[in-house]
């Protein structure tokens, strides 16, 4: 068994969330300048060319790229033979606490979803937890902003709705969303499990990088098929119109019930903010 | 892209008149931020009779709620947020004289009614440049709400802040036009 710092943990989660704010990532950067040098709107050029020098202050001054500096999500992958002296979830708590404080990161937490203030270090972090094999612990933190998550959604599809109903469905969110979310956005889709898991699938494909596809030749397959149908929507930059809508698509599946046939998405804004340590 | 529109705030009836959709504007003088949170109060205020914590006829709303200033800065990245929120609290605000919104998103058909009513501009923002449109953001002051943290009312001294007509006095609507020209 490896024994961890609870400091460690602490120290970790707020640089993951001060980095996560203030650089954009790579991927992302490249992934603008090739659309904006093929999107045809002059509005959309005017746009995409906004957010890459936006990147670059942000990076330069070390300030967050949007004052939505999201709602602290974290994926802990614990070894199963490492071990935290203390608590880990208030480890991670502590560390979102700080990082929002001393790196200037806005605060959008509300206590309580109807009766709440708002709690001013923006915990708690939501934490999704697994446990795998070794003695290390991979910790990525994914602020999530508010107008993105809202143009998200769940549907209990039916079995017989196929591969041709999660696009359609995709492709119908996407154009409901219109504006709202700041495209061009990143859009995660899960389908299958249950439920709850479905949303959680949805998340997780956030954390890929712009370009990586499924390693699953049919679902590359379609989320190429989705992107480019997505982007012949005519939403582009910031919903004025154009030809970026989206950067990318993400697919995650998992095994499912047989009566069941769960699709969400997941939209992201360009920024897809995800920074992970291992420890 | 054709040079931007210089405008300085309060805004007259002819300024929000000669703006078209698609134009690009550089806005500067004093704007106020509001996201639904201070809406609410200020409709709530309005309800009772009582005086708004700033005179609206001719002013810009800017839906925000900026970071943290840096030690240095005056204000920390101020991008817009959805301005849908506010569109139940708009038309009232409008129906006062209020006279222009920065955000990011479509309008309500209520809200692009009340523009044409009264003659109003909707503004739109890059959400996500938050960092870079703090720079034209030269002077802040919280005028109300401090309570509400970064929902407070502040008032904005801005220098050619950039925006995009996304609505227009005539009806126009950049959002339907834009996506109907580059739908494939």
């Amino acid at each position: 068994m490896r024994e961890v710092d609870y400091n460690t943990i602490v120290d970790a989660v707020a640089r993951l969330c001060m980095d996560a704010n203030y650089y954009l990532g790579d991927d992302v950067v490249n992934v603008l300048k090739q659309a904006l040098a093929k999107e045809e709107s002059e509005t959309g050029k005017d746009i995409l060319g906004q957010l890459l020098k936006n990147a670059e202050i942000a990076k330069t001054e070390k300030i967050p790229i949007c004052q939505d500096c999201g709602f602290a999500v974290v994926f802990l992958e614990m070894g199963e033979d490492a071990h935290v002296k203390g608590n880990i979830i208030k480890a991670i708590n502590d560390g979102v606490k700080k990082g929002y404080t001393e790196g200037f990161l806005r605060k959008s937490i509300v206590s309580d979803p109807v009766k709440g203030k708002n709690t001013g270090d923006n915990t708690p972090a939501i934490v999704h937890t697994s446990i795998v094999p070794g003695d290390k612990i991979k910790i990525t933190v994914a602020p999530k902003g508010g107008g993105s998550e809202n143009m998200s959604e769940v549907k209990m599809m039916k079995p017989a709705d196929g591969i041709e109903g999660v696009k359609n469905f995709v492709i119908d969110r996407v154009t409901r969303s219109s504006s709202n979310p700041c495209p061009p956005t990143v859009i995660g889709v899960g389908i299958g499990g249950t439920f709850e898991y479905v949303a959680f699938l949805a998340k997780k494909a956030l954390l890929r990088d712009i370009g990586q596809r499924n390693p699953d030749p049919f679902y590359a397959d379609v989320e190429r098929e989705l992107l480019e149908k997505i982007n012949n929507l005519g939403i582009g930059p910031m919903g004025l119109g154009g030809r970026t809508t989206a950067l990318d698509v993400f697919i995650e599946v998992h095994p499912r019930h047989i009566a069941s046939f769960p699709v969400a998405v997941n939209t992201n804004c360009h920024a897809a903010r995800h920074k992970s340590v291992t420890l | 892209m054709a040079e931007p529109i210089k405008i300085k705030t309060p805004l007259s009836d002819e300024d929000v008149q000669s703006l078209k959709i698609g134009d690009s504007v550089l806005i500067t003088g004093k704007i106020y931020t509001a996201r639904d949170a201070a809406h609410k109060r200020l409709i709530d205020l309005i309800e009772k009779g009582e005086s708004l914590p700033f005179d609206i006829k001719g002013q810009i709303i800017y839906y925000v709620g900026p970071a943290p200033a840096k030690p240095g800065y005056v204000i920390g990245p101020a991008g817009p947020t959805t301005s849908g929120r506010c569109d139940p609290y708009t038309p009232v605000l409008l129906s006062l004289g209020l006279k222009g919104m920065i955000g990011k998103g479509t309008r309500s058909k209520e809200v692009r009614g009340a523009m044409e009513k009264h003659k109003a501009v909707y503004f739109a923002a890059t959400g996500g440049a938050a960092a870079l449109i703090a720079k034209n953001i030269k002077a802040v002051k919280i005028i109300a709400y401090e309570d509400l943290g970064p929902e407070a009312i502040r008032e904005l001294e801005v220098e050619d802040f950039p925006v995009i007509v996304a609505n227009d006095t005539h009806g126009g609507d950049l959002y339907e036009e834009g996506t109907k020209k580059y739908r494939k």
